[in-house]
């Protein structure tokens, strides 16, 4: 539907299904996530059996390590961008694409912050001595935050070229799957952290 | 596209009463990430306020459950019945977590020192 | 070659640049013919050099290091490289035409797939020419490959590292592809049962190649970038590795011998010339084999130490995985018996599968009772098992399906006569080689050891074992042969080639055009074809929608560029640990490329061309004369 220019009115109540593509895309993405789920597992039972365990003598534990207040306030930017990616899909619905732009730009700069801070935890452990070849629990736990964080850069920048590529075209019924499967990834992302900051910060707290 | 879709304009009526139908789920999905974010203060609140671990580590971690499952059925729309294929989707989603949980199962029990 | 008319205009140039740009299914899968026999070809290499070694006592054919690396390379590329590459030429070749598709749902990740695959299995194979192959085992248990000097297991953790992504984006194209581009009428329950089990497969594949990623991943950074996941005076655990490995390991099994399953289950029922006994258990079997399959890992590790708890419930899961294998191989039977049977190469190949495979699954059930375990882990026994279960089972349906699907692929047959003198050859040096190693086991002859001392009473059964697998060499050569003769053979340009099909694919007429089905067939039930010709249909299927423009993918040369930023990044990382000052530039550079090239397709608007109407006619009439495919 190259040539095809909706109007609110033609705009399908679907738009990401309405193609053969974005039906192949939907459940694509969704299929990847599930494959997404178990890598994720598999790093998480790592890092739950490697928790506190280093060289004789190490000095470093979770309980001691870890600050909530910055895991709280990255758990809220990232919460927080989740739901904007949601008012994304919600004017894409309605055919407007300046909001879907608004939205998903917000998204960005929401994600960034949370990098940002993310960044500035790990060069802050770093710092203090807990580097990723320090002990075993050191190197399961930059594996699994890592491994998020990198999965939140490629959200980042999947996001960013979406924004940059259609700013001239519009919204279409090739891109709308495309906005849409870059917002459930996102979605999915928040689904991780939400583990991560419950077992790895609350309960490395606990003891 | 794929030859066979054919779009057609939709009757006033339709196009006002899919205007109302997305903004008052709209609404829902506000009210489900307020739900969320309670759900996270009362998280770290009960962590911080230094309860027995054995009443924390299973709320918090139920508190985690609720929130994924608002996550997956509202704001990834896993509960939309027009999905393409949903049922499917649901069913490598849960046995994704099925796989996954037996590793956590594992990990834990045998593996040791 | 499945557009033969179209590449006869082309120069030799434009036939290589079609194949590394192309995008159709059907020549992604003789891409994957070709590198899967390739490996095939190397890796049994491998195994005769070893069985010329053990041939004897005390022999020096080869030297220790030399064998380990000889049996490491043999059991990595066999599983990895040649029969998951040959598995997904056929689900390539054969997964779209059954469920009526034009192409699979993602033919750019499916071109992404090979490549990565490709390049993987490339780079894993140079560390042969620079200082020296992996040689920890096939299952580079983290104690021993951690401290191997020199570079194999480096070349092992990338090698696989970028082939099993390649592997796992096929899983997901897959799967997408059977759950969404099925023919209006191809219902979940009326899929041929080849489509099932590479469904069920591709499953596997998505949540068993994670695990493999983590691992190599943990195993990447602990020997080159100094982390400590299985370093012990570090606080790690080598038990990690063991999991992870056997967590993907045990699946893997179940993504071989699935499609293999899938195969029997198409050429029983055309040489039996009978419909398929029992399709719906066997659907309930193929899924129950494949979750049942992911509950069962513990069992390579039964000697680790897991304790009688552990070992317990997963010997009991085990044996479980015995009542739904039985239940296929009761239906082969049940099809077979009383069917009007027609033994060609194919059916041979089926007849010669079930004894073997069922005595390969006996002697699982034997391993799974973990008190005897202990006796036989790490015994010739266990050799004798899963060469039973994965050359019985998987490499007999390969070379069936070679002969059962040439005709389809190539628009040639394969000879009978030649074929026939192969599967005696084969099999029967199969059993020679392998049978009487379950004897070697019971004697006490350990596996993966370079030689022997003489009058333990092994040395007769090695020297017939030997001369067993040189015979299967034998009959390896005389397929490529057969292989090499069909190419100068006379095309077929025919329907139904046995002249029993019974599934979608065999209603096209060969060459099939690129676009496949010039217009979406109307599936009207299970078996589609043998229910058309039945009911006096000679064009062989009902169409769903009038002749119109096509819509089709275009090619693109990005997925090899992808996946050779991932091979340079890889040489990057291989030299890290030796501290050369360029390591990192490298990995730049490589990872650059990669993600310049993802870059460049998410911007550029890729939205595919029409073919219409009078193109399809013409090409109609070029493939098959006047009035086209009726």
């Amino acid at each position: 539907m190259e040539e095809t220019k909706f109007t609110p009115q033609t705009w399908p109540d679907h738009p990401e299904q309405a193609t053969m593509e974005g039906k192949n895309k939907f459940v694509g993405i969704w299929i990847f996530i599930c494959s997404d789920i178990v890598l994720f597992a598999s790093v998480f039972a790592t890092y739950l059996s490697l928790k506190d365990k280093g060289p004789a003598g190490m000095e470093f534990s979770a309980a001691e390590l870890y600050e909530l207040p910055l895991a709280f306030v990255m758990t809220m930017l990232l919460l927080t961008s989740s739901l904007t990616s949601v008012f994304a899909m919600y004017h894409m619905k309605n055919y407007n694409f300046k909001g879907v732009q608004t939205w998903m730009i917000i998204t960005v700069l929401l994600g960034l912050g949370f990098l940002g801070l993310e960044i500035y935890e790990f060069y802050h452990y770093v710092h203090i001595g807990f580097g990723y070849t320090q002990s075993a629990f050191s190197s399961a736990f930059f594996t699994l935050v890592g491994t998020h964080g990198l999965h939140v850069v490629i959200g980042l920048v999947w996001i960013t070229c979406l924004i940059v590529r259609n700013a001239r075209r519009g919204l279409n019924l090739y891109n709308a799957p495309k906005y849409y499967a870059a917002s459930i990834y996102w979605h999915f992302i928040d689904v991780v952290w939400v583990f991560i900051f419950t077992v790895v910060y609350l309960m490395g707290v606990l003891g | 596209m794929g030859h066979g879709t054919e779009f057609r304009a939709k009757t006033k009526a339709q196009y006002q009463y899919d205007r109302h139908h997305n903004a008052v789920h709209m609404r829902k999905q506000v009210v489900n990430f307020a739900i969320m974010i309670f759900l996270t203060f009362l998280a770290f609140t009960v962590v911080v306020a230094d309860f027995s671990p054995f009443f924390i580590k299973p709320l918090i971690l139920l508190l985690a459950g609720i929130q994924v499952v608002l996550q997956l059925y509202s704001f990834m729309h896993m509960d939309d019945k027009k999905g393409h294929h949903i049922g499917v989707i649901q069913l490598f989603v849960w046995t994704g977590a099925l796989i996954a949980f037996t590793f956590f199962i594992t990990f834990l029990t045998i593996i040791w020192w | 070659m499945s557009s033969v008319a179209v590449a006869k205009k082309k120069g030799f140039g434009a036939t290589v640049w079609d194949y590394l740009t192309t995008v159709d299914h059907k020549k992604l899968a003789v891409l994957y013919l070709v590198a899967g026999t390739l490996f095939f070809a190397i890796a049994g290499f491998e195994a005769l050099l070893m069985r010329i070694q053990l041939m004897i006592p005390n022999n020096n054919f080869v030297s220790a290091g030399f064998f380990n690396e000889l049996l490491t390379m043999h059991g990595t590329t066999m599983l990895f490289l040649a029969a998951t590459p040959l598995l997904f030429a056929f689900m390539n070749a054969i997964v779209p035409l059954q469920i009526g598709a034009r192409d699979v749902a993602f033919p750019f990740l499916n071109s992404l797939g090979f490549w990565l695959f490709f390049l993987g299995a490339l780079f894993l194979h140079l560390s042969f020419f620079m200082g020296g192959a992996p040689d920890a085992g096939w299952t580079s248990y983290a104690s021993l490959s951690l401290y191997s000097p020199g570079h194999g297991i480096d070349f092992y953790v990338l090698g696989l590292q970028i082939s099993g992504a390649g592997t796992l984006i096929s899983g997901i194209n897959f799967i997408v592809t059977i759950i969404t581009m099925r023919a209006p009428g191809m219902t979940f329950m009326r899929m041929p049962l080849f489509t099932w089990t590479s469904l069920i497969s591709s499953t596997l594949i998505l949540f068993a190649f994670p695990p493999l990623t983590v691992g190599l991943f943990l195993m990447l950074v602990d020997r080159m970038f100094g982390a400590n996941f299985f370093n012990h005076t570090m606080g790690g655990n080598t038990i990690i590795w063991e999991h992870l490995f056997w967590i993907f390991g045990h699946p893997e099994v179940y993504i071989l011998v699935l499609p293999a399953f899938g195969l029997f289950s198409e050429i029983i029922p055309v040489f039996a010339r009978k419909r398929l006994f029992g399709y719906s258990s066997m659907v309930f079997a193929t899924i129950l084999i494949g979750f049942l399959g992911f509950m069962v890992w513990a069992h390579h590790m039964f000697t680790t130490g897991l304790g009688p708890t552990a070992n317990a419930i997963f010997a009991v899961a085990t044996m479980a995985i015995a009542v739904p294998t039985g239940m296929k191989v009761f239906n082969w039977i049940l099809t077979i018996w009383g069917g009007s049977i027609k033994v060609t190469v194919p059916m041979l190949y089926a007849l010669g599968f079930i004894p073997s495979f069922v005595a390969g699954g006996v002697t699982g059930v034997m391993q799974a009772t973990a008190p005897l375990d202990y006796q036989l882990h790490d015994s010739y026994f266990i050799v004798a098992h899963f060469h039973y279960v994965i050359v019985g089972g998987i490499v007999t349906a390969i070379f069936g399906s070679f002969h059962f699907y040439w005709p389809i692929m190539f628009n040639r047959a394969l000879s009978e006569k030649l074929g026939k003198w192969t599967f005696w050859i084969f099999f029967i040096g199969f059993h020679l080689t392998f049978f009487i190693q379950h004897f070697l086991g019971l004697m006490g002859m350990p596996r993966r050891v370079f030689t022997y001392q003489a009058d333990q009473g092994w040395d007769l059964f090695n020297f017939i074992s030997s001369i067993g697998a040189l015979m299967m060499g034998v009959g390896v050569i005389l397929l490529v042969t057969n292989i090499f003769m069909s190419i100068k053979s006379k095309p077929l340009n025919c329907r139904d080639y046995w002249g029993d099909g019974r599934s979608l694919e065999w209603a096209l007429k060969t060459p099939v055009p690129f676009y496949n089905f010039k217009q979406t067939p109307l599936v009207r039930g299970f078996d589609p074809y043998w229910l058309e010709k039945h009911e006096g249909n000679k064009e062989g299927m009902t169409y769903a929608e009038p002749l119109g423009d096509i819509h089709m993918p275009n090619n693109s040369i990005i997925p090899l560029v992808i996946s050779i930023g991932m091979f340079v990044a890889a040489f990057g990382a291989l030299y890290h640990p030796d501290g050369v000052s360029w390591s990192i530039p490298v990995i730049v550079i490589g990872l650059g490329i990669t993600v310049a090239a993802m870059i460049t397709r998410s911007l550029k608007d890729d939205l595919g061309f029409h073919v219409h109407v009078d193109e399809i006619l013409a090409t109609e009439e070029e493939l098959y004369g006047k009035g086209g495919n009726k």
